[in-house]
């Protein structure tokens, strides 16, 4: 087992070394440094010294891979591919554009994206995997064709109305909840109310009619049907017997998602003003801001990895089926 | 005709697309084994009804995708005539009417007044703040509160008495054709018709026709005379900005697809095919571009446009032009983000296949790679490549919205859904809110992904044969 994790994250450096060049040829040689300033500091009336300066401040003003001015390992680390790329393999993602400390920033913004996104998936969760069984066990029905028919028009609502919607329904004629806001401790409970609400009514449809499609899958099993003939209750074999094998693909994918929950969600964030990474990343791409966005990448392919890694881990511990080699 | 045509990139590529699937069209009506699948969606009622919507939708985004310079009128006849620079569509040409009805601001959906207050002077002199009458919409009724739902009501009777005729004219051709073809009194067709004894749901689809004829009809008799779904902030038509947006639906949703699917399906092929090496390069190559966010992929890459596009300003001719390209470069963008899913399952699909006894007596009997790959390997996972054509549509109107939302989807000039729902938002918090804008926009983007979804589902049943088996 140990030796397969230490394989796998072997495996994982070239993908990351991967992601890193693509992300470094993408913000620095598609576009020079010079563009980035002149960008940044307004198209016209730029001067050559604004130019230099603004780069100087930031780190950009050394070479992109090579540097012929220094001496011995400086000629390497003295560029803008160490400084800026290779650093984040330890994590250090330097100051933005603004000048703040990223890795503070991430650190201390991650916990409100957990507050939502936490309660968000274990709640739904719950609600699909039940009205997804239940439908399951009406299968064949008209209750069954209606059940799927709603689904498929609840994911054809765009993300952005059911925000949108809710907000307006819950802040403004109902006046339940605040519309937008954050607040630390016991208090900003009633600013997570609506945002889990909403990421969970969001993602009924999809998640319902995905988690129907792997009960049936598991109810025309020959097991299952051994289990009928052996006289047991439809609902006994539904629990019993469906319920937990379809709870192996069920969780591995929840799992792959699981290290990304960090990150936050864009949309949700940024529409209820919460201060997590979600809405970090969108006032980065908003601000022009290449340093966060560098960083904000880097950090979703690690914890994208990490969340394959977990899932080939998960698969042995919930299904002695598969073996690791 | 209209003027001097133009080719955007994008008109381009759609129309060739709809060239590509008439050709394939043609071609699998001759083949029984391609024949079977379509059939079977064709005697689906959500097959029918769904693909008469989309249909519907598709042609509004193909008459917007045929541009040109509009002539200039009053250019004398003997000399060269004058065009003009901006660039309009044949759909533009269609619903000129709603198109140059613009307002000062805001007004209702059909509204004779104003959103908002203006002072107003009288003959006499005196100032007063009331609502003022619109120039355009409801401006032929000379009592507005009196007359409007009268008049509201008399237009859509004759809209729907003009439905009636159309539909009943199709359905008779209808009717003739299918005698003629099953050989059948004409009673007995409309019998079967009524009864819904037909192979094909005949009755479903005139029932889709006639509703979605008389939709059609009697708002564009709305249309003539009122802004049916209101005016926004700078007084344009919202309803002529969501028929817009359609367009852009339309391109994002299919040419993302059809610019990936080169990509997806060499690489997929090659690596199951070739295995060893390539097979590692390949999957080292969509495991690197997978385990990057898409959104952030997406976002970094319009923000490197955005610089592109700020240092290269003067290579770009007109603002649609450069609209234009940007949609194109992030369909190609969105692409990339996608392609891996494809070619991982082509990947698996190709392992497979090439252990399966045809291909390995083919090897045996010495063809060459190339020709296994595209005599017996490729057309034997084409359902594969159009059940994701079909999957992937809806899913990426979808997304367009929510990137346009956070400035990193289409040109901000350029109509799309996701452009009205951003400028939208706001209007929400006003008091009395604008919601026409909002509701537009939801309720086109809606009804397009939902027919998209479920004609998707009836494809991938027919298509799939591990649930046509079943």
């Amino acid at each position: 087992m140990i030796a397969y994790i230490i394989r796998r994250i072997l495996y994982a450096i070239p993908i990351l070394v991967g992601v890193n060049v693509l992300t470094f040829l993408l913000f620095f040689v598609v576009n020079s440094p010079d563009d980035m300033a002149r960008m940044f500091l307004g198209q016209k009336h730029v001067t050559e010294e604004q130019i230099e300066d603004w780069k100087a401040e930031r780190g950009y003003h050394q070479p992109l891979f090579y540097n012929v001015e220094k001496q011995g390992a400086e000629k390497l680390t003295k560029t803008i591919f160490y400084t800026k790329s290779v650093r984040l393999f330890v994590f250090d993602f330097g100051r933005s554009d603004s000048g703040r400390d990223i890795s503070f920033d991430i650190s201390k913004r991650m916990w409100p994206s957990l507050a939502i996104a936490v309660p968000q998936l274990i709640v739904g969760l719950l609600v699909t995997i039940s009205l997804a069984l239940l439908i399951a066990f009406f299968r064949g029905t008209y209750i069954d064709y209606w059940a799927v028919v709603i689904c498929v028009a609840l994911m054809s609502i765009s993300s952005l109305f059911y925000i949108i919607g809710g907000q307006f329904i819950m802040g403004k004629i109902l006046r339940v909840v605040p519309i937008s806001g954050f607040e630390d401790g016991v208090f900003g409970i009633k600013f997570l109310i609506l945002p889990v609400l909403i990421g969970i009514v969001g993602g009924i449809g999809s998640s319902t009619r995905w988690y129907r499609a792997i009960f049936l899958e598991e109810i025309n099993k020959d097991y299952v049907r051994t289990a009928r003939a052996k006289g047991i209750s439809e609902q006994m074999v539904l629990f019993k017997h469906v319920l937990r094998n379809a709870m192996i693909p069920i969780l591995t994918g929840v799992v792959v998602i699981l290290p990304l929950l960090f990150m936050g969600s864009l949309i949700t964030e940024s529409f209820f003003g919460i201060p997590g990474l979600g809405s970090y990343t969108i006032d980065a791409i908003n601000r022009q801001d290449f340093s966060i966005v560098r960083s904000m990448v880097f950090l979703g392919a690690v914890l994208y990895i990490i969340g394959l890694l977990l899932t080939d881990i998960s698969y042995t511990v919930v299904d002695p089926r598969v073996r690791l080699n | 005709m209209f003027g001097k045509p133009v080719f955007l990139i994008t008109d381009v590529l759609i129309i060739g697309l709809v060239f590509v699937i008439f050709a394939f069209f043609m071609y699998a009506m001759r083949k029984p084994h391609l024949r079977k699948p379509w059939r079977q969606v064709v005697r689906s009622k959500a097959g029918v009804i769904s693909m008469i919507v989309l249909l519907l939708y598709i042609s509004i985004g193909i008459l917007d995708s045929m541009h040109f310079h509009p002539k200039i009128k009053n250019s004398s006849a003997d000399s060269e005539s004058q065009y003009s620079g901006e660039i309009q569509s044949i759909f533009d040409q269609i619903v000129v009417e709603i198109r140059n009805s613009t307002e000062k601001t805001y007004s209702a959906p059909f509204a004779a007044y104003l959103f908002a207050k203006e002072t107003v002077q009288l003959e006499d002199g005196t100032k007063i703040r009331e609502y003022p009458r619109l120039s355009w919409g409801g401006v032929h009724l000379d009592n507005p509160e009196q007359e409007k739902s009268a008049d509201i009501l008399n237009l859509a009777v004759t809209g729907i008495v003009k439905a009636f005729v159309v539909w009943l004219v199709l359905i008779v051709m209808l009717c003739l054709i299918l005698s003629v073809r099953a050989n059948k009194s004409f009673s007995t067709v409309i019998k079967n018709i009524v009864s819904g004894e037909s192979d094909v749901p005949w009755r479903t689809i005139s029932i889709t026709l006639a509703v979605m004829l008389a939709v059609l009809l009697v708002g564009a008799e709305w249309a003539t005379k009122y802004h049916v779904l209101g005016t926004d902030k700078v007084g344009e038509d919202v309803l002529y900005q969501a028929l817009k947006s359609i367009r852009t639906g339309v391109v994002i949703g299919t040419l993302t697809t059809l610019l990936m699917l080169p990509f997806a399906i060499t690489l997929g092929i090659m690596a199951g095919y070739f295995r060893g090496w390539i097979d590692d390069v390949i999957q080292y190559l969509y495991t690197t571009l997978n385990s990057i966010p898409g959104v952030l992929l997406i976002a970094a890459a319009v923000l490197m446009l955005n610089v592109y596009m700020g240092k290269h300003a003067e290579e770009f001719v007109s603002l649609t032009q450069r609209a234009d390209l940007r949609l194109l470069f992030l369909c190609l963008i969105l692409g990339l983000t996608s392609w891996t899913g494809l070619c991982r399952l082509l990947r698996a699909e190709t392992l497979k296949l090439r252990e399966v006894d045809f291909v390995q007596a083919a090897s045996a009997f010495g063809v060459g790679p190339t020709q296994t790959i595209f005599r017996h390997i490729l057309p034997n996972m084409m359902h594969i490549v159009l059940i994701t054509i079909v999957l992937d549509f809806s899913g990426l109107v979808l997304a367009e919205a929510v990137l346009s939302y956070i400035n990193i989807g289409v040109d901000p000039t350029m109509n799309s859904w996701g452009n009205m729902i951003n400028s939208a938002r706001l209007e929400m918090a006003r008091e009395p809110i604008v919601w026409w804008s909002l509701a537009a926009s939801l309720f086109f983007m809606f009804t397009m992904v939902l027919f998209a979804n479920l004609f998707a589902d009836v494809v991938r049943d027919a298509l799939d044969p591990r649930i046509a088996k079943q």
